[in-house]
């Protein structure tokens, strides 16, 4: 934890946001020792939500079903506090949704836009991919729609079948001009989502589903920095959002059969972080990576490729992807689907054994 | 209790609404085919000097694009598209508003730009995507864009700017401005799904954005009969609860009037409302194209001559005494030396430097676009001869 906060504090000094609200600017990339309340992911999201709504009144959060709370009651009571005219339902059309998200971006509000399951994002992917992340760059930052966040629930739940289960950041990591961000737990997910709101360019966040303690104040963490949240010295397991508790377990697992893992939540998928993994990489000379999205063009891919580019020499064996099946995401059988803790610490020990 | 929309009336009558109303919905216009006023009509006045500007730059546009176009021709630009036969459309539209109001065009309303004080040689740069260029030589030509002016910068996806012109509209509302969001786009843009996202959105959301159609009957090859079979685009509004209206196109007097009262309204009711224009498409839809081949050239010239918006609005500002020849030719002779002179300035001036092409993808380059630039300009020095040399690096 220590080391993370130290390295935490030297972001930023490297980095500033050049929207952050200037109470805020105190507590800039400070993870708050004081425990708080325990909160689900949904509801560190709402604490992240009242304060950018808050600390902005210039802020706006749209999409289906917030007004009442949301789907995932992530937006509870925010229509109460807020008022209606800056947080309310939309119509039921998510390229009207981020559309819409771009042009109050463009005249200089925050924008946070919610579609109800990352499988519903498409209908808007041409808004995001051909608009809002060309918008500075095309109109030679004449105009720009940084403070345009779109957030949505991503990953597995048990039972969510083709439609209410996907992972599709890999089709957003193919797209300069955005930043993909997704938190591992609720703790990282309030800090990391006030980030991506005060962040100067549009971003898509994904938010998994969990439970821990979260602290109650402001507080931001950096994106495009990656963490090591274990140290380790005879492999590199690298993954985000809510896979890495399954790799923690992984890790814990190989532990008791000594091997050293160093776990790293990447946390920002584009602009991402090679320093951190190469870094790791080139101390254990050996690479796993872990996603729940199909393993074929996932974004485990872009990783492997960059560091076997830049640690050839160092690696002792082939970089491992655990991944979902190249399969729709199924619903009897999303156990057999899913990179489960078992194939990933049997992965680890053949990599280790290579 | 009434159903959650609210009361209805219930009928015993068992009949289909007809897809289409026996009369078409009718056009709004103030001046008849030659150009005389007609009739009791009620119009916005405008006065001779407010005229003369509004006939002074349907002329300039219209030789801005014979001029460009054939620079294009000659390869002195890449591409090109023009505006031909829908002057009254982009000028007299871009005079009803205010500067302050934000304009999303789609791309064929250059005029508005022009009217709103863009020089020919802010055209002629970001044509030849020179270092004046404010798009710094990243796009296409005539994808223009300019903050001072309120003109957000044109991509090429059609109807996108649709929605984002109502996201645009509720920012003004809340902030309380004396404006509005003005979004242009063509009978074919009415297709894409983002126009029933934009219509919809404006709608619910109550805010004041014009939605401009300018149905010129043709989206490239295809024919309007091919792109919907409702009466044009006009009686769409009703399906979203959108105040609507239908005018003269080629009437820069009806223009002016229905766009300055839409104006006032979206603004003062929070409203959106939308207009079709009617008009006709006299130009290929760009430099890559030859309309010759999808319709008759009879028919080409005859809304090239007879219909012309830009010869009509003549008779009648001449009628007022307000024009003449010796005011054309000078008009005329001034347009085109200005144009010349920028095109050849735009043609000397060099390209931005190379770090254009890195910046502006984030607010500050990230790692990765810092590694590539370094391992570009090694690739330059080794091979000088594989790039331009009119970007500076």
């Amino acid at each position: 934890m220590a080391s993370a906060l130290r390295r935490l504090g030297s972001a930023a000094a490297r980095r500033g946001l050049s929207t952050a609200c200037e109470d805020t600017k105190k507590s800039l990339f400070q993870l708050p020792q004081a425990g708080g309340k325990s909160s689900n992911l949904c509801s560190a999201i709402n604490q992240a939500l009242h304060i950018a709504l808050e600390s902005d009144p210039r802020s706006y959060l749209f999409g289906e079903d917030v007004s009442f709370g949301g789907v995932f009651r992530c937006t509870t009571g925010l229509a109460d506090r807020y008022g209606k005219s800056r947080v309310f339902n939309t119509p039921l059309c998510e390229q009207g949704i981020v559309g819409f998200g771009i042009g109050l971006a463009a005249m200089g509000n925050r924008a946070i836009a919610e579609i109800q399951f990352a499988d519903y994002i498409f209908p808007a992917f041409d808004q995001i991919v051909n608009e809002a992340s060309k918008f500075r760059y095309r109109s030679g930052n004449q105009f720009n729609c940084g403070g345009l966040t779109i957030r949505a629930p991503y990953g597995a739940v048990g039972h969510g079948g083709h439609y209410h289960s996907q992972s599709p950041e890999a089709f957003f990591c193919h797209v300069p001009g955005i930043k993909v961000v997704i938190p591992r737990s609720p703790r990282q997910a309030k800090g990391l989502l006030l980030s991506c709101i005060r962040d100067p360019n549009p971003v898509v966040f994904f938010e998994p589903k969990a439970i821990e303690e979260v602290p109650e104040e402001d507080y931001m963490l950096p994106l495009s920095e990656a963490e090591v949240i274990r140290e380790g010295s005879d492999i590199t397991v690298v993954g985000w959002g809510a896979q890495l508790s399954i790799m923690e377990q992984a890790c814990a697992g190989a532990e008791k059969e000594g091997i050293s893992c160093e776990l790293i939540d990447l946390k920002t998928l584009i602009p991402w972080d090679k320093e951190t993994v190469e870094a790791s990489v080139r101390k254990t000379g050996r690479l796993l990576i872990s996603h729940e999205a199909p393993v074929t063009g996932g974004f485990g891919a872009e990783i492997s490729a960059s560091i076997v580019e830049r640690c050839f020499l160092r690696l002792e064996a082939p970089v491992a992807r655990i991944c979902g099946l190249d399969t729709p995401f199924p619903l009897v059988f999303e156990p057999f689907y899913m990179p489960t803790k078992n194939k990933i610490l049997d992965a680890i020990k053949a990599t280790v054994n290579y | 209790m009434d159903f959650p929309g609210g009361k209805v009336r219930f009928t015993s009558e068992m009949e289909f609404i007809s897809g289409n109303s026996e009369t078409r919905v009718p056009c709004f216009r103030v001046l008849d085919q030659y150009g005389r006023l007609l009739n009791n009509v009620d119009f916005e006045q405008v006065s001779e000097e407010a005229a003369v500007k509004i006939y002074a730059n349907m002329v300039t546009l219209q030789m801005m694009d014979v001029i460009l176009y054939e620079a294009q021709r000659q390869g002195r630009i890449s591409f090109y598209l023009t505006s031909m036969g829908e002057e009254a459309i982009n000028i007299a539209s871009a005079a009803a508003l205010s500067d302050d109001d934000v304009v999303l065009p789609q791309y064929r309303e250059h005029g508005v730009l022009l009217w709103r004080g863009f020089t020919m040689q802010e055209f002629a740069n970001q044509l030849m995507g020179n270092r004046f260029d404010y798009g710094k030589g990243r796009q296409m030509p005539i994808h223009y864009g300019s903050n001072k002016h309120n003109y957000v910068t044109i991509s090429s996806p059609i109807a996108t700017q649709l929605p984002q012109a109502v996201g645009i509209a509720y920012s003004l509302k809340m902030d309380k401005k004396n404006a509005c969001a003005v979004t242009y786009i063509g009978d074919g843009g009415t297709s894409e799904g983002d126009f029933h996202a934009g219509l919809n959105f404006a709608a619910v959301t109550e805010s004041p954005v014009l939605f401009i159609c300018r149905n010129n009957g043709w989206a490239i090859s295809t024919h309007i009969s091919e792109q919907f079979r409702s009466d044009g685009v006009v009686v769409k509004g009703r399906a979203y609860g959108i105040p609507s209206i239908r005018v003269d196109g080629n009437d820069a007097l009806a223009v002016y009037t229905a766009v300055k009262r839409a104006r006032e309204i979206a603004i003062e009711k929070h409203t959106p409302i939308l207009i079709e224009a009617m008009t006709y498409r006299v130009g290929h839809h760009s430099t890559s194209d030859d309309s010759t081949k999808y319709r008759p050239i009879n028919e080409i010239e005859y809304w090239k001559t007879a219909r012309n918006p830009v010869s009509k609005f003549r008779n009648w500002v001449e009628s007022n005494g307000w024009w003449s020849d010796e005011a054309e030719a000078e008009l005329r002779t001034r347009v085109r030396k200005q144009l010349l002179q920028a095109i050849q300035n735009a043609e000397k001036t060099e390209k931005p430097p190379l770090r254009e092409l890195f910046a502006d993808v984030y607010d500050v380059p990230p790692a990765n676009l810092q590694d590539q630039e370094a391992e570009l300009r090694e690739a330059i020095k080794r091979h000088l001869e594989d790039y331009p040399s009119d970007v500076p690096v």
